[in-house]
C-alpha cells in the first residue's frame, strides 16, 4: 500500500482511484496499525472524508491545484481550527484551535485532505518522542525503538504508510532526526521560508516548520505549498520561493560537497559512518565534487543551543497560565497559585526542566554568562558555515550519530539525550535548511544522511536528494509489519 | 555550577511553577548536569564577537499601524477556563 504523493496525484488525476477512496484506504490503515504506533492524537475522520468529496469534484471540473485530494497529516503543533492543537501537553488537552496556521492555511488552500493530528514530545522538547503526554510512538521498523523526536508520530506515520507525507517542525533537529531514525525524507528550510503564525512557539529564532515524505520529490510538493512570505510572522522572508519540482531533475554534475570533519569524528557510530560513506560514492559517481572542510566550532553547538532554546521556551511558555485557555488547576487559591499550580499540572518533566534552566539563564545577574555568551557563540558557529560555504556548494554528513535506541533507554539522563542532536541543531542556531533522506540500515534500522544547504538554497538540497533515490530504492523500502 | 535546592526553589518561584516538594533534589541533580554541560561555553573566548539573535541577522520589520485583526471574543472564550459576562475570571487580586 505505500504510496507517495507523486503517485496520488497520478492516481487521482488519471481516475484510478478518487479521493474518497485514498482517504478511506488511510482512515482504514490508522484504524489498523495506530493502536501498535500511537503516531496519532487525534483521527479528523469526518472532515477528511468531507474534504476528500470537495476534492474529488474539484478533480472532476478538471481544475486541482497541487495537493488537491492527496490525504496527509499534521504535528499537533500546528494550529487547526475546530480542531483540538494539544502540543503533546496535558496544558493543551482542552484546547480546540480558534484558527489555523499559516502552513496548514495553504495546504488545504492546495487541496490537501488532513487526516488527523500528530503525537509528539511535548511542545517539542525531545529526541525520542517519549515526553508525550499522549504516550511514546514506536518506530515501525521496529516497535521497541523510538521513532525520533519532536515530530515523531509524523515520521513514523509517513513510515508506516499511515499517511503519505506529514508536516513537522524542527527547532533543533525535529524533523531531520526522526526522519532518520524512521527512513523517510524530511526538510527543515531556511529560517523564516515557511511562516511560523499559528505553529506554537518553543525556540522563536530557531522554529521553522517542514514536510515529511517518501521521497524528495514528494518534499518538494509540499515545500512548494507551504513556503513563502507571510505578514502575520514577523521573521518570515520575502525572498522569493524557487520551483522546487522543477529544478528537481538538474544534474550534480560538478557540484561541490564538503564533508565537515567534526561531523565523522569521536561519538559517531562507525558502521553508520560506512552506510553514509557508501552513500558518499554514489554521489561521488553521480559526478559531485566531495571535499573535506572544517566547522570548528561544532563542539560548542550543543551547550550553546540548549542555552539559547531553554531561554526563548522560559519566555514563550510563560503564556500558559491557566487563565485565558488550556489547564487550569481545582480550586486555586490566589492568582499566584493558580499560575504556579496550573503550570505545575500542565507540563511534564522535561518542560519543566528547560523552562528552570531558561528562567535561570534569564535571570538577573546571570543573563551575561549564559545568553549574550550563547549569543556571541551562535555567531561564531554561523560564521564557519559561511566560510565553509565560500568553498562549496553544499555540506554533507550524518543526521544522527546512532541508529533509532531502544525506547527508555535514555530517559534517566537528559543530557545523553541532547547529543543526540549533535549534527542537527548547528543549522537551527545559523538558520540554515537541512534535509535528511534515507541511505542504508544498521541492525534492521534506518540510517539518515544529511545534506546542509546555504540560506534559502532547499531546491539544491531536493534536487541532490532527488538525483540520489534516482539510483537507490532505500526510500521505497517499507518496514514489513506495515508494508 | 552546582545548584542547591533553595536555588531550584527560588528559580521555580520566578517561572510561576509548583514543584512537588519531593522532587526538588531531582531537580537540582537535573540541571546541575544541564548547567555542567552549558559550562563548556566558556572554553572559548568569546570578546567582542557580536551576539547574534535572529539568524539571518534580520530586524523587525514594521508596519502600517492599522486595525488587522476583528473581535472574536465569543469563540476565543468557548475554549477559555472561566469567564463570565465577557471577562475572564481569576481568583480576587484586590482584598
Amino acid at each position: 500500500m505505500p504510496m507517495t504523493v507523486t503517485e496520488i496525484r497520478q492516481g487521482l488525476a488519471s481516475g484510478q482511484f478518487s479521493s474518497v477512496e485514498i482517504t478511506r484506504d488511510y482512515l482504514q490503515r490508522i484504524a489498523q496499525h495506530n493502536p501498535a504506533l500511537n503516531c496519532f492524537i487525534s483521527v479528523t475522520e469526518d472532515l477528511a472524508l468531507q474534504q476528500a468529496g470537495a476534492a474529488d469534484a474539484l478533480l472532476a471540473q478538471g481544475n486541482p491545484g497541487l495537493l488537491t485530494g492527496v490525504p496527509l497529516a499534521h504535528k499537533d503543533l500546528f494550529c487547526t481550527d475546530g480542531v483540538k492543537t494539544s502540543c503533546g501537553s496535558r496544558m493543551l488537552d482542552n484546547f480546540i484551535a480558534p484558527y489555523d496556521a499559516t502552513a496548514v492555511e495553504r495546504i488545504r488552500d492546495a487541496g490537501a485532505v488532513m487526516l488527523g493530528k500528530t503525537n509528539m514530545d511535548e511542545f517539542a522538547m525531545g529526541s525520542s518522542n517519549e515526553n508525550s503526554w499522549y504516550g511514546n510512538v514506536a518506530n515501525p521498523w521496529n516497535t521497541a525503538h523510538v521513532p525520533g523526536g519532536s515530530s515523531g508520530g509524523s515520521a513514523a506515520a509517513v513510515a508506516a504508510g499511515l499517511a503519505p507525507a506529514a508536516t513537522g517542525t524542527d527547532t533543533g533537529g525535529s524533523i531531520r532526526q526522526p526522519a532518520a531514525l524512521c527512513g523517510v525524507t524530511g526538510i527543515k528550510p531556511t529560517y523564516g521560508r515557511v511562516s511560523r503564525y499559528g505553529m506554537i512557539a518553543f525556540g522563536s529564532s530557531l522554529d521553522q516548520g517542514g514536510p515529511f515524505a517518501r521521497s524528495a520529490a514528494d518534499c518538494a510538493l509540499l515545500l512548494q505549498a507551504m513556503s513563502g512570505f507571510d505578514a502575520r510572522d514577523s521573521t518570515s522572508s520575502d525572498t522569493p520561493v524557487d520551483d522546487y519540482s522543477a529544478r528537481l531533475e538538474q544534474g550534480i554534475e560538478g557540484l561541490k560537497i564538503g564533508l565537515p570533519k567534526e561531523y565523522f569524528a569521536e561519538g559517531l557510530d562507525s558502521r553508520l559512518a560506512r552506510v553514509i560513506e557508501t552513500a558518499i560514492d554514489e554521489l561521488r559517481k553521480q559526478g559531485a565534487e566531495i571535499l573535506d572542510i572544517s566547522l570548528p566550532n561544532t563542539h560548542l553547538s550543543i551547550p550553546t543551543y540548549y542555552v539559547v532554546a531553554m531561554a526563548e521556551c522560559s519566555s514563550n511558555l510563560s503564556r500558559f497560565d491557566g487563565v485565558r485557555f488550556g489547564h487550569r488547576c481545582e480550586n486555586p487559591v490566589d492568582l499566584e497559585d493558580l499560575y504556579k499550580r496550573s503550570r505545575g499540572e500542565g507540563f511534564g518533566a522535561e518542560v519543566k526542566r528547560r523552562i528552570l534552566i531558561g528562567t535561570y539563564a534569564l535571570s538577573a545577574g546571570y543573563y551575561d554568562a549564559y545568553y549574550l555568551k550563547a549569543q556571541q557563540l551562535r555567531r561564531m558557529i554561523k560564521n564557519d558555515f559561511q566560510t565553509a560555504f565560500d568553498s562549496v556548494d553544499l555540506i554533507l554528513g550524518p543526521t544522527t550519530p546512532e541508529v533509532a535506541f531502544k525506547i527508555g533507554a535514555k530517559t534517566d539522563d537528559p543530557v545523553s539525550m541532547y547529543l543526540q542532536d549533535i549534527y542537527t541543531i548547528s543549522l537551527n542556531l545559523a538558520g540554515l535548511p537541512g534535509l535528511s533522506l534515507p541511505v542504508g540500515f544498521v541492525d534492521g534500522l534506518p540510517v539518515g544522511m544529511q545534506l546542509i544547504g546555504n540560506y534559502f538554497d532547499e531546491a539544491r538540497l531536493l534536487q541532490v536528494a532527488h538525483r540520489y533515490q534516482q539510483v537507490s530504492d532505500w526510500h521505497l523500502q517499507a518496514p514489513e509489519a506495515f508494508s | 555550577m552546582t545548584l542547591k535546592s533553595d536555588d531550584v526553589r527560588s528559580i521555580a518561584h520566578l517561572a510561576r511553577l509548583h514543584i512537588e516538594e519531593d522532587a526538588v533534589d531531582h531537580y537540582v541533580d537535573d540541571l546541575s548536569s544541564i548547567l555542567a554541560l552549558v559550562e563548556q561555553m566558556n572554553q572559548v573566548d568569546s570578546q567582542g564577537v557580536e551576539p547574534l539573535s535572529n539568524p539571518l541577522d534580520a530586524t523587525q520589520r514594521l508596519r502600517d499601524d492599522n486595525v488587522t485583526e476583528v473581535n472574536q471574543r465569543d469563540k476565543f472564550q468557548q475554549i477559555a477556563p472561566d469567564v463570565a459576562e465577557g471577562l475572564y475570571r481569576v481568583p480576587r487580586v484586590i482584598e
